[in-house]
């Protein structure tokens, strides 16, 4: 039985320590707000952040974050930051199909919290890891410059 | 996939007679459907109820109901809004819900459930502006009798009935006694001038959910007591087990069952059960499989390539037979030949679906864009009546196509794989998941295709002679489409967008080889290769005799086509095309392309970085009539135009070696990631004219408009997609 501090709070994970984070977080404890895409790290639906980096939760086993912080887009409405992501997305209506959005917002979370000028190169490298097959990418732009000047 | 040649009448009764002639079991679906649908109001269809479509609590809250299947497109806000136009809601309070396999649900044109060829918005456009005005006459009725005044007397504002000198009652204080009145038939639609919800920019109802993690997907669903299957499909379609050895696979903790299944095309297949995915993944990696391939056929792209070179020397069956003899006087020739390889959809979401069986009914859980057909397909697998199926649509991570499939495969997959659950001892509700690799190695492609053009013309630009031969599978032979969208041994999805709106004296053939890989319509479907071949095409021969492409193909369209002109007209004007001089080593690049009835056109630009074509900047004129919600179709064309670059980027192809499919995941099959995102601006033509499709028409000339720039740049057109370039 392993524990997992997930969003602030400590919760019991029965399951193997080769798990990874992402299986814990949807099938074990229900979370199902950070996405399966593709299981390989390519896609980053499933970006969480581990000590507040984002990292890919489908190759991320739950052994490796025993004693840190995951935090999910479950709790972005109440993060500073994330919350302002969040309405930028909505004031420039970002979303189609939205199945990719967890993770993109939890990329542009992270991305802003190191960085509140991103230039249009620092907002493709901090998400060139985030696939949206829809081709959200134009309104993604938008609004992440929309956050950052919210945030200021 | 254009359904807009059928008259109304035809699928449904072609679907009948496929039924009864054949015996092919998805073409009885509509039977049972229609025997379930007794409307209510008498002289009113069931997709004609506004009992089946709005619910009002008496806190005013309008839920309205899509016939639908939303997956991105944004169905989810567009037809609550042209239902809440007339029902004069107030739109704060307007939510919407989808529909399942109720007959309510059916296209009410096309007659069968169907999210596909761009059609929702327009053959919803009037089912729901007359169900909100229905439901509206009867709120006021409802007033009226409240008031004890003629309803006449009465107007609607933002969700209140209004009476005299200001007077008001809401719809949620209305709704009870309103539901019990009679539905009128005949309602009066509004003029379009008097429109405030219809064609105003409006954001997503799902768009805070979606932002948040809270919007659920067929993924999402959780039952009490679920298990979760992954399957191993063989590694050839439609080869059989040799042996299996699943020891170790049920000696990983958490799986409850290892179980043969049939697969799709005949194959067999192995199904580990247990009790999350993480399990099943790991218990399907440790299983040992031997496959007998020896008796199946082994499709190779490069043998594919080669056998389709031969077949397009022969002329095919004919969709355009005009005189060619000029070809050999021509002054000026093209000699082109265009390869398009095999495409995945991969949606974001992966397939899915959750079946609780009991032995005697079923309920589904699952992403699909025809609920109807999947329904009955589901009943055959389990050994129900259609009746004891019920489906609830989930909202869907993407699709492109892949969610629309006439053999229902995953479905029918994630069917067997309950059955045999249950047979097996496990009384629980089973999720088949599937794994990326699974998505791209499973079927179900864009065909590949060959294209071969023959071209005469004059120095001028006259085209005088065009001979066409086009090769590659029919979609649709062997579905229950093949009786009324395959004619004269032709599959219309494979020819949409050839030709038109260019009057030129084509022949025109096809030739549609059997291959042993499934294939579908892949977003835009016809017009993802035919618009490439046209637009280049034309292109070159504008190149070749000096002539500009925007006024060459405004010559050649003549007066016969405002739409398309106007479209490529905005493109032009909004991207100072021909007015503003380009950064050095950049050249624009014009396409314009009609499909399921609306004109995108692209002007783009391109440069050529170390060698490698990237794309800059795209300007797009639309013309898609009344655009109902305007920033959805600026979504529309901006995604559309993002997959249709998709084909020209390095790695977008799906290839097969010996039988087996060469990718597996998006590390080698690729998609556009924001580093290849272009800024992009779109610009609709206006019109008060019933809407016409967008969930498409943005896709198909973006990559020949790509290419235009880029043969401008090289002097060579690419031929092949994805451009191949050193």
């Amino acid at each position: 039985m392993a524990t997992l501090n997930v969003n602030g709070k400590d919760l019991a994970v029965d399951a193997d320590p080769s798990t990874p984070i992402l299986w814990a977080l949807r099938d074990t404890l229900g979370m199902t707000g950070t996405k399966f895409g593709c299981g390989q790290a390519l896609c980053g639906a499933c970006t969480v952040h581990l000590n507040g980096a984002p990292i890919r939760s489908c190759v991320t086993p739950i052994s490796a974050a025993t004693g840190q912080k995951i935090t999910t887009i479950e709790a972005m409405a109440s993060d500073r930051v994330g919350k302002a992501v969040q309405d930028a997305w909505v004031k420039h209506d970002v979303v189609q199909c939205g199945y990719c959005q967890s993770g993109q917002v939890m990329s542009a979370t992270a991305l802003l919290k190191t960085n509140r000028k991103p230039t249009d190169a620092d907002i493709d490298a901090a998400m060139a890891g985030n696939i949206c097959r829809c081709g959200t990418y134009a309104r993604i732009r938008s609004a992440i410059k929309d956050a950052a000047t919210q945030l200021a | 996939m254009n359904f807009d040649t059928l008259t109304p009448e035809l699928p449904r009764r072609t679907f009948l007679k496929v039924a009864t002639a054949s015996g092919f079991a998805l073409g009885a679906f509509p039977l049972a459907i229609l025997a379930q649908g007794t409307p209510p109001a008498a002289g009113l269809k069931a997709t004609e109820q506004p009992s089946a479509f709005v619910r009002i609590t008496p806190d005013g809250i309008v839920t309205v109901t899509i016939n639908r299947l939303d997956f991105g497109q944004g169905v989810q806000t567009g037809l609550p809004m042209i239902l809440a136009e007339e029902l004069d809601a107030d739109w704060s309070k307007v939510r919407s819900e989808h529909g399942n396999a109720n007959p309510a649900y059916v296209d009410p044109a096309f007659g069968m459930h169907l999210t596909g060829g761009s059609a929702s918005i327009k053959n919803s456009y009037t089912q729901y502006r007359e169900l909100g005005a229905r439901t509206r006459a009867m709120l006021v009725s409802a007033a009226a009798t409240q008031w004890n005044v003629d309803a006449g007397t009465l107007r609607t504002e933002n969700g209140d009935v209004v009476g005299a000198g200001g007077k008001k009652l809401g719809y949620g204080e209305l709704a009870e006694a309103a539901m019990k009145l009679p539905v009128p038939e005949k309602v009066a639609l509004k003029d379009p001038k008097q429109f405030r919800i219809i064609g105003k920019p409006t954001g997503r109802i799902d768009a805070r959910a979606k932002s948040s993690g809270q919007q659920r997907y067929g993924i999402d669903v959780r039952l009490p007591g679920m298990l979760t299957a992954v399957v191993a499909r063989p590694p050839v379609f439609a080869a059989k087990l040799k042996s299996v050895d699943d020891s170790a696979a049920k000696a990983v903790k958490g799986v409850k069952a290892v179980l043969r299944v049939p697969v799709d095309r005949g194959g067999e297949g192995v199904a580990v059960v247990a009790d999350g995915y993480w399990a099943a993944k790991q218990g399907r990696d440790a299983l040992k499989l031997e496959w007998d391939t020896a008796g199946v056929e082994k499709a190779d792209s490069a043998r594919l390539l080669a056998s389709y070179r031969e077949l397009a020397g022969k002329l095919g069956a004919i969709k355009y037979n005009a005189d060619v003899s000029k070809l050999a006087s021509a002054p000026k020739k093209i000699s082109a030949e265009y390869t398009f390889p095999y495409l995945a959809h991969a949606p974001m979401e992966p397939l899915n679906c959750t079946v609780a069986f009991t032995g005697s009914a079923a309920e589904l859980w699952m992403g699909t864009q025809m609920p109807g057909l999947d329904a009955f397909a589901a009943s055959n697998v389990l050994g129900v009546a259609p009746q004891a199926i019920k489906v609830n649509t989930q909202m869907a991570g993407g699709g492109f196509g892949r969610r629309a499939i006439p053999t229902s495969d995953y479905v029918v997959e994630a069917c067997e794989v309950a059955k045999a659950a249950r047979a097996a001892g496990l009384d629980a509700p089973v999720r088949t998941l599937w794994s990326r690799e699974d998505d791209i190695k499973g079927g179900y492609y864009r065909p590949m295709h060959l294209h071969r053009a023959e071209i005469g013309f004059d120095e001028q630009g006259n085209i005088l002679a065009w001979d066409h031969v086009i090769v590659g599978q029919s979609i649709l032979k062997g579905t229950p489409f093949e009786s009324f969208m395959v004619r004269d041994g032709i599959d219309s999805t494979m020819v949409e967008g050839m030709k038109e709106p260019y009057d030129v004296p084509m022949r025109l053939s096809v030739h549609h080889p059997q291959v042993n890989v499934p294939v579908l319509w892949w977003r835009s479907v016809g017009s993802t290769h035919t618009a490439y071949a046209m637009e280049t095409l034309l292109d070159e021969v504008a190149r070749a005799t000096g002539q500009d492409p925007v006024a060459y193909r405004l010559k050649l369209m003549g007066d016969k086509h405002p739409r398309h002109k106007a479209a490529l007209q905005l493109a032009v004007d909004h991207s100072g095309y021909g007015k503003r001089a380009l950064a050095p080593g950049r050249a624009w690049g014009v396409a314009v392309h009609e499909s399921f009835q609306s004109v995108v056109a692209y002007v783009v630009e391109a440069s050529m970085d170390k060698g490698t074509p990237r794309l800059h900047r795209v300007t797009a004129g639309v013309h898609c009539n009344l655009a109902v919600n305007p920033t959805s179709v600026e979504a529309q064309v901006q995604g559309a135009a993002v997959m249709g670059l998709s084909m020209c980027l390095p790695g977008a192809a799906i290839t097969l070696k010996d039988g087996v499919v060469e990718q597996g995941n998006f590390g080698d099959f690729t998609v556009p990631r924001i580093t290849d995102m272009p800024q992009i601006t779109v610009h609709i033509v206006p019109s008060a004219e019933p809407p016409t499709g967008i969930g498409e028409p943005g896709l198909p000339p973006l990559a020949p408009a790509f290419a235009n720039a880029v043969a401008k740049l090289t002097g060579k057109t690419p031929r092949d997609l994805p451009f191949k370039f050193a």
